[in-house]
């Protein structure tokens, strides 16, 4: 078996502790992510999913508990430049162009100039917007925004993707739309992705495995693998098989808030 | 297509809608003049005239009841020459037995001043943003030190400038120092609001690009904090000119703005229009510097538009 991407043992995390309002935002995680995994969190608000994900991407330190990313510490993956990050908002720093936005990484680190601009324009063709290049970010939709934050975040060729529901402020025809771009960009990169999400549908049509999170300890409570064939396309959505997996995460998310309470 | 393009170019457009309000105010200036007595102070038509050497009330007076009744400010052209007088004495030698107009003295003057001020603009700039970047990298510095920079703007100018004078000595530097005292403060908070600005997560990405303290300061905060920076040295610009002009009084500097003021309100009933012309110098000084900002913001800060 190949070394896992991301190896996650007893990882607690207690925010303001000690103090009156303390909260434990992660309980005893234990997790495995293998390369080319597809993995999305999903939970009721506060159940700790994107304090996991900045966990991983060394954003935030743990409480307690080991991870390792790609047989190193966290920290050192981050330095190491091993992770793209796409957040809900676009996040880009609207004083640059779209290509100078993809470029914003490349830039720090000193890649040169041909490199960084030949790079720009295959992450631009890529999300196809290579037509957008000198735009400022107010000049584009929410969702062709988004599009540049994931050129930006693949510029670099990142081992992880980190997103944190990153369609969670489009609307509904965009989101679908971008959640087919999505895969065909994990197809063609072969690149592990792990995705926060709040929507059951986004979660089994994208991923290859849902893990389902409670809130108040947030704690794992289930770790479906999703067994949809690929490639997925529209049609993926009237399959059999991704009603029973929705069903399969909707009950544990029940069970979770059941918990919860 | 379907809007008509307009002819007209923006600039030009700015243009007359400045002279446009030039023209307002010099209308109202006059009208209210219009609205005097002859000896300025009440109302045309309640004061006295005479009449065949004898004084009678005027005819609202007379007919209404609305008797003396005094302006708020008085009108006489003592307290507000006509504008038509200012212009001419700009074109006269101020003094006799002199041939240099005093348009050409005002120039000459507000050209010394505005170097003074951009002297003191540009320190009070560099000190300003320097401590709002400290300030926003440590709170201990923003909490032990920032009570002090409120606190220095609340001595009066007048009070501080003849300090300057004495441990500088009496020549343009200690102007620009009291200019930048006047000027460093705004730039300070509006750097310190504008580092602040980004949202947690564009400095999240910046660290998970493992950015070191300085590539995020220059390439998101900086950047960032831009706009905030230029509303405050729109503000220090004038508030410069203002400075400079207060602080060649104490400094004894006599080829500026500052001497010609104090010189024209000394003699200010003989020729107030003077007065008046040199403080409308003073005002398109301030004004001028405040359009090269205004400018230079324009080529720095391009991605949107900005309004002044």
């Amino acid at each position: 078996m190949t070394n896992p991407v991301v190896a996650i043992e007893n990882v607690n995390k207690i925010f303001g502790e000690g103090t009156e309002n303390q909260v434990q935002a992660l309980k005893e995680i234990d997790l495995v992510i293998q390369p080319n995994e597809f993995i999305s969190f999903i939970g009721p608000s506060g159940c700790g999913k994107s304090t996991l994900l900045r966990v991983i991407g060394d954003l935030i330190t743990p409480t307690s508990g080991g991870i390792k990313v790609n047989s190193k510490s966290a920290h050192q993956a981050r330095l190491d430049r091993d992770y793209g990050m796409v957040f809900q908002a676009a996040t880009l720093y609207e004083w640059r162009t779209v290509a100078k936005n993809v470029q914003l990484p490349l830039e720090l680190m000193k890649y040169p100039k041909e490199k960084k601009e030949a790079r720009t324009r295959e992450m631009l063709t890529l999300v196809e917007l290579t037509d957008f290049h000198k735009h400022y970010p107010w000049q584009l939709s929410g969702g062709m925004q988004q599009r540049v934050a994931i050129a930006r975040a693949l510029a670099f060729e990142p081992s992880i993707l980190l997103m944190d529901e990153p369609f969670g402020a489009l609307d509904e025809m965009t989101r679908e739309r971008l959640n087919l771009e999505l895969l065909d960009i994990w197809q063609k990169t072969r690149i592990t992705v792990i995705f926060v999400t709040h929507s059951i549908t986004e979660a089994v049509f994208l991923s290859t495995r849902v893990v389902v999170m409670s809130a108040r300890p947030g704690r794992i409570i289930r770790d479906i693998k999703i067994d949809l064939p690929h490639p997925r396309n529209s049609d993926t959505r009237e399959n059999v098989r991704f009603f029973e997996l929705e069903t399969e995460v909707r009950e544990a998310l029940r069970e979770s808030e059941n918990q919860g309470v | 297509m379907g809007t008509t393009p307009s002819k007209i170019p923006g600039w030009l457009k700015s243009v007359l809608y400045f002279l446009l309000i030039v023209a307002t105010l010099i209308l109202v200036w006059e009208g209210y003049k219009l609205l005097a007595a002859p000896d300025g102070k009440y109302l045309r038509g309640t004061a006295q005239v005479k009449v065949d050497d004898q004084r009678v009330p005027g005819p609202l007076c007379q007919n209404f009841g609305l008797c003396e009744v005094e302006l708020p400010i008085r009108a006489d052209d003592r307290a507000m020459p006509h504008v038509k007088d200012m212009a001419v004495t700009i074109f006269e030698p101020p003094r006799r037995g002199s041939d240099v107009i005093l348009l050409s003295i005002l120039i000459d003057a507000s050209l010394f001043t505005l170097r003074e001020a951009v002297a003191g603009f540009v320190i009070g700039g560099v000190l300003g943003f320097l401590l709002g970047v400290a300030f926003a990298h440590s709170g201990l510095m923003e909490r032990g030190c920032l009570p002090y920079v409120v606190a220095s703007q609340t001595v009066p100018l007048l009070a501080i400038a003849p300090m300057v004078v004495i441990w500088l000595g009496g020549y343009w530097l200690s102007v620009a120092v009291i200019a930048a005292y006047l000027t460093f403060f705004p730039v300070t908070i509006n750097t310190l609001r504008g580092l602040r600005s980004p949202e947690p997560t564009a400095v999240e990405l910046m660290h998970s690009y493992a950015a070191t303290p300085n590539e995020i300061l220059w390439k998101l905060r900086v950047p960032a904090a831009l706009p905030f920076i230029f509303v405050a040295l729109k503000v220090s610009a004038t508030a410069s000119v203002v400075g400079a002009i207060i602080g060649e009084l104490p400094s004894g500097i006599a080829d500026g703005l500052g001497r010609i003021i104090l010189n024209f309100n000394q003699y200010y009933a003989t020729g107030p229009e003077k007065l008046w012309a040199s403080i409308l110098f003073a005002s398109l000084t301030g004004f001028t510097f405040f359009l090269i900002i205004t400018l230079l913001e324009k080529l720095l800060i391009r991605h949107q538009p900005s309004d002044i």
